[in-house]
Order: structure tokens, then C-alpha cells, then sequence
């Protein structure tokens, strides 16, 4: 998970979370990890920003799972595939790196600009998009 | 003194947008019935089937304990506890 400043929509504090689940085709934090989670960023007042996964074997869009369990809906949802061997140390291509809101089963693909750092871009200025 | 539900963003909706609503009972199924009675709605997100459980993809811990582990709807709660309700962050 990626957290921020609530309210920010920046995506600034990445939080490594152990998949669970232990499985290639399913992910759940531990109730446990999920508790401190949540607790750690009330105290510094932060919200999840982008909660992230990897599909290892289809295109980064949302499965019928992920649209089903998607509980956040101020959350950016990162889909990542690693279908073309993108998680390899040699993968050179393309990255399929995309990103979505998913609200009440409705998933909405929104644009992804890497830039150098906050500072480098105002999200203000053009048509509002981030 | 009261028992304090922490409730989601998701869950927010059945409360005005606060994060937090107060509510009494003796073990957590009361509790949930009766913070359902001044905010109608919370408790079908929590709870479903017949018997009652707590919907798998969501998670509820009374002074940080997860219920899943304490007696579930049966957990005793009193006075001066914090029930907090997280969504599970899951997918596949």
C-alpha cells in the first residue's frame, strides 16, 4: 500500500504488506497487519492512497474479485502485470502499470503520469485530472 | 460512558460522515444491533446469513483483539471499549 496525508491525493508513504493468503491468485493482509496498519496511519493522519497488486498471468485490469472485495473507495487501485515476464531483472518492454477507482462495483481507469517528484507538477493546473 | 464504534470510510455513509458513533450492549452482536438502530444500515455490512455472522471480507476488533479469535458475535464488550471495523484490503 501506498499512504498520504489525508486529504492530499499524494501518494508519498509505500508500506510493504505481507500477502496472507500465501497464494498467487489471491491476496489479503493479515487481520493483525491490517489493524496496526490502519491505527499507525490515524496517527499520522494519513489515508491508503494506492493499494496495489500484480497479476501474473492476465492484463492489469480489475478482476471480478478485485471489484468485488474493493472496500476503499478513496483508494487508487495499481494493477500491475507481470504476464510478459515484467518482474524479471532482464524484462526490458513495456510495463502494463495501470490504475483505477473501483466504487459499488464500478471501475473507472484513470490516467498515470510518472513524474520526478511532487514538486515537478501542479495537479491543479490542466483539466483537474491527476 | 459508552462503547465506541470506529466505523470504515466505506461505512461512513450510515453515519453522517463521523468516524466514530457510540452505542451499549453486552456483547458485540447487541452492540450492533443497537448502533444499527440510531444509524440503520451499518449492521448489514458487517453481518450476514441466518445464523448471523460476520461477513468474511470484513474484519472487527474489540480493544484490538480480532473477534474472530475471541467468540465472534458473542464477544462480551463493556463500557469504555473500541470496537473498530476495517473492510478486509483484498483481491485476486
Amino acid at each position: 500500500m501506498v499512504a498520504g496525508p489525508v486529504g492530499s491525493e499524494r501518494a508519498v508513504r509505500f508500506i510493504p504488506m505481507l500477502n496472507a493468503a500465501m497464494s498467487p491468485t489471491f491476496y489479503e493482509f493479515d487481520s493483525g497487519d491490517l489493524l496496526r496498519l490502519y491505527k499507525e496511519m490515524d496517527e499520522r493522519d494519513e489515508e491508503p492512497v494506492v493499494i496495489y497488486h500484480s497479476h501474473t498471468a492476465t492484463e492489469a485490469y480489475p478482476s471480478r474479485t478485485d471489484i468485488k472485495l474493493a472496500q476503499e473507495p478513496g483508494a487508487h487501485y495499481v494493477l500491475v502485470s507481470t504476464r510478459d515476464g515484467a518482474d524479471s531483472p532482464a524484462y526490458d518492454g513495456p510495463v502494463e502499470f495501470r490504475s483505477y477507482r473501483i466504487i459499488d462495483g464500478e471501475v473507472v481507469e484513470e490516467e498515470v503520469r510518472v513524474v520526478g517528484s511532487y514538486r515537478a507538477v501542479s495537479f491543479e493546473e490542466g483539466e483537474g485530472e491527476k | 460512558m459508552a462503547i465506541e464504534l470506529r466505523v470504515p470510510t466505506i461505512l461512513r455513509t450510515y453515519t453522517g460522515g463521523e468516524k466514530a458513533v457510540n452505542g451499549a450492549g453486552d456483547t458485540l452482536a447487541e452492540f450492533i444491533d443497537n448502533v444499527n438502530g440510531t444509524h440503520p444500515g451499518l449492521k448489514e455490512r458487517i453481518i450476514e446469513g441466518e445464523p448471523e455472522e460476520l461477513r468474511r471480507f470484513v474484519n472487527v476488533y474489540v480493544n484490538d483483539e480480532d473477534v474472530r479469535f475471541t467468540g465472534g458475535l458473542q464477544t462480551g464488550v463493556k463500557d469504555g471499549d473500541v470496537v473498530v471495523v476495517l473492510p478486509a484490503v483484498a483481491g485476486g
